[in-house]
């Protein structure tokens, strides 16, 4: 098969799908064993504890069975011995752009990384393979006391912080998927803010893939203290190959009391991506967690971010879009648990499904019985584009307190020849008023991001609509 | 200057009419709704359709913007000696047609102001949907036509009530300027000053310039305003009577019925 004979070659062209020469300087053979998983902790110089985890984390993911749930027949399809786990591409992580390798540096300028981070970051990490080559944060916040590292430097510069959250929100036993990402994490962010401290602008982080059967699963922790508040961005990109690769990455939110953390996150993978990703956070009194989860590319994504709100008063807020073209199932959804008293939490999902795309939402919202007076907002809607594509929703809400406003609006509809033809009349191609309509569809979520990404999201979605009319 | 010198010239020398219709027949899945249908309009001209429910005043106005599920079987529809037939309905509006729905569609999602915009810069090009000279142009239509200024951030046509609409369609047109303005029922569903604002619209895009307008409605009062040149009847898809503004008065008096008889 050739490279570009990939289905999203026949959609419209994958504009991060290009690749670079691979130039690694330490590459683990393919497949994976106890032995990979304590080299590659022996080689990044962890403590004890850590190694130790990892073991047991690995020998959790051999015995664990796949999920059951999702698209077991392309789960199956996953060749766990034909993957690399760990590729080293640049000997350190660099502050200055200027001093990381040319051709990743060159990657980086072409997705447009370090001009974002000169106009509207607060700071920027970029991860390309397994590790991450390039990190800085503006300086008024980190003498402030704010730190945004990446995981690697977190944990041999603050090992107690790390060894005390790590694993915390998301057990490596949770899932297969957390197993292996533990078994073999590297790289992601490590984020502290300290009580009170506001960080304005986004930070954020850039994963690539460039090789081929590449395995990355970074591992992300992010601390916020009492009363202060983060928005951490995250994109990633991937060359379209014709063999597959697998992303799997574990990121664990603890919102302290009255902090405020969202997350965003723009996948937009190319169609060879395996992307099973764990996402948590748990909120404590006051605090308030929201997942802006866009996933645009991918063959497969299995990812329900979640919120545990175990602090009264806390609130969850989780918005996602997906969007499936060709060959692309995307299983998302979200979790939210009301642990404690008047925790509120909203869930919007929309999800695009065309070419044979298939989408699905997966949610899960439980109330405990001590939890009084909880408030749960869900709302889902999917938007089909043709005939032989799919949408499907898996809802679950159990609620064990009476005291409880649960609301629930589900909605599947098409795009109608009379909208359509509305827009033409207006002087639009059939395939810009289809890519007005999807994005129109998107708002509510696209509004949600920062400008810039916006913009990006809609250009995206523009890009997707061209030549699917016959 | 006398503007209006201009065009009456040019019409006279090229003996072009602005749109030709001719022997259309037209319908959907095998059903001829359009039977033959002849019709002129010069430049600077307006003309109204009328006719009884269901007798093909809206599939005239598809087939002339070109939807799809409209085949033609004969016949031909001429745009300044061009025939429209051919081209997509985008292209038809780049041309300068432009028709006001009798049932606008909602795109929930899609901001009006953002809508606005890129309909100017497609049929009008990038330059005018840009800067001041165009948010002033936007302004003052929207005050002509008592839209509010909060209608630029709402959804195109999402929960507008049905004069809203209405006044919208007819904003479109002010920014657009076309040559041939359709307008589908834009009366039904307004309010007295919504069809007196309209008809100053109407009367402002076409009058006096070299663009032309069909209006089709069910009533007599925006004729009143607009003073079209000619008033065709529609039966059962085919013209059975044209005149001038007078017929619109017989008809709202007597109905349709003594036209069959005829
Ligand atoms: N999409 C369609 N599918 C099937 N039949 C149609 C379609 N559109 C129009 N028709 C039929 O064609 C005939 C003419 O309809 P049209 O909408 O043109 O009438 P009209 O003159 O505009 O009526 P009104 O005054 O009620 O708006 C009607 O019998 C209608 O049912
Ligand atoms: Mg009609």
């Amino acid at each position: 098969m050739e490279e570009n004979s990939d289905a999203r070659g026949a959609v419209g062209e994958y504009k991060a799908g290009w690749h670079d020469p691979e130039n690694s300087t330490i590459r683990f053979d393919f497949g994976l064993s106890e032995e990979v998983v304590r080299e590659i902790s022996r080689l990044k110089n962890e403590p004890q504890w850590m190694t130790e985890i990892r073991v047991k984390a690995f020998k959790h993911f051999i015995q664990r069975p796949m999920p059951t749930w999702g698209n077991m027949s392309m789960l199956e399809e996953i060749d766990f011995d034909n993957i690399c786990y760990f590729l080293r591409s640049s000997d350190s992580t660099k502050n200055d752009w200027d001093d990381v390798p040319d051709d990743i540096r060159n990657t980086f300028e072409r997705l447009g990384i370090p001009e974002a981070e000169q106009k509207w970051l607060s700071g920027v990490s970029a991860q390309y393979e397994s590790e991450t080559v390039y990190h800085s944060i503006r300086e008024d916040l980190e003498r402030q006391g704010v730190i945004f590292l990446d995981m690697d430097s977190g944990l041999s510069e603050y090992p107690e912080i790390v060894k005390k959250w790590f694993c915390s929100v998301v057990p490596y036993s949770d899932n297969k998927f957390s197993a292996l990402n533990t078994a073999v994490w590297s790289g992601g962010s490590f984020i502290y803010v300290p009580e009170g401290v506001h960080v304005e602008m986004p930070v954020q982080a850039y994963f690539r893939i460039n090789a081929k059967n590449m395995g990355q699963f970074e591992r992300t922790l992010i601390i916020a203290d009492k009363g202060s508040s983060i928005h951490y961005v995250e994109g990633c990109t991937a060359p379209t190959y014709s063999t597959d690769s697998l992303h799997s990455a574990v990121v664990e939110l603890i919102a302290l009391p009255g902090s405020h953390i969202r997350y965003s996150t723009i996948q937009n993978w190319s169609s060879n991506v395996y992307n099973l990703v764990t996402k948590r956070g748990i909120a404590h009194e006051k605090a308030k967690i929201e997942w802006v989860d866009g996933n645009i590319g991918s063959k497969l994504t299995m990812k329900y971010p979640a919120v545990i709100l175990k602090g009264e008063g806390s609130h969850a807020e989780v918005i996602s879009v997906a969007y499936s073209g060709e060959g692309q199932h995307q299983d998302a959804g979200a979790k939210i648990h009301h642990l404690a008293s008047n925790t509120t939490s909203k869930i919007l999902s929309k999800s695009i499904s065309k070419n044979g795309g298939r989408g699905s939402y997966r949610g899960m919202v439980t109330v405990s019985p001590k939890a009084n007076n909880c408030k749960l907002n869900v709302v889902c809607d999917a938007l089909i584009l043709d005939e032989g594509s799919r949408s499907d929703t898996y809802p679950t809400m159990e609620v064990a307190n009476p005291t409880a406003r649960c609301e629930h609006e589900a909605s599947v509809s098409k795009v109608s020849d009379e909208q359509l033809f509305y827009l033409m009349s207006r002087g639009h191609t059939e395939e810009e008023s289809l890519a007005m309509i999807v994005n129109g569809f998107f708002e509510p979520f696209t509004r949600e991001l920062p400008m810039e990404y916006a913009v990006e999201l809609n250009q995206l979605m523009a890009l997707e609509m061209e030549g699917s009319i016959g | 200057m006398n503007t209006q010198l201009v065009p009456l010239i040019l019409r006279d020398n090229l003996r072009l009419p602005l749109l030709e219709i001719k022997d259309l027949h037209a319908g959907i899945d095998g059903n001829e709704i359009l039977k033959g249908i002849n019709l002129k309009i010069g430049p600077g001209e307006i003309h109204a359709i009328m006719g009884r429910n269901g007798s093909g005043k809206t599939t005239a106005a598809n087939v002339i913007m070109g939807h799809p599920d409209f085949e033609v079987a004969e016949g031909d529809v001429i745009l300044e000696g061009e025939s429209l037939l051919e081209m997509e309905s985008w292209e038809r509006a780049r041309k300068g047609v432009f028709l006001s729905f009798q049932y606008p569609q909602a795109v929930p999602g899609l901001q009006v102001g953002n809508f606005l915009r890129k309909s100017v810069a497609s049929i009008r090009g990038e330059e005018e949907a840009k800067g001041a000279a165009f948010r002033e142009k936007l302004t003052m239509a929207m005050e002509s036509l008592d839209i509010p200024r909060t209608f630029m951030s709402r959804y195109v046509n999402d929960g507008f009530s049905g004069g809203e609409k209405k006044r919208f369609e007819i904003l479109q047109m002010m920014l657009l300027s076309p040559r041939l303005a359709v307008l589908d029922e834009t009366d039904s569903g307004l309010d007295i000053d919504g069809i007196r604002t309209v008809s100053e619209g109407v009367n402002a895009a076409i009058r006096g310039t070299d663009s032309g307008a069909l209006i089709i409605t069910h009533y007599s009062r925006i004729l009143e305003h607009v003073q079209p040149d000619m008033v065709h009847v529609l039966l059962d898809g085919k013209i059975v009577s044209s005149g001038g503004p007078e017929l619109a008065t017989k008809l709202e008096e007597r109905g349709y019925e003594w036209l069959k008889q005829e």
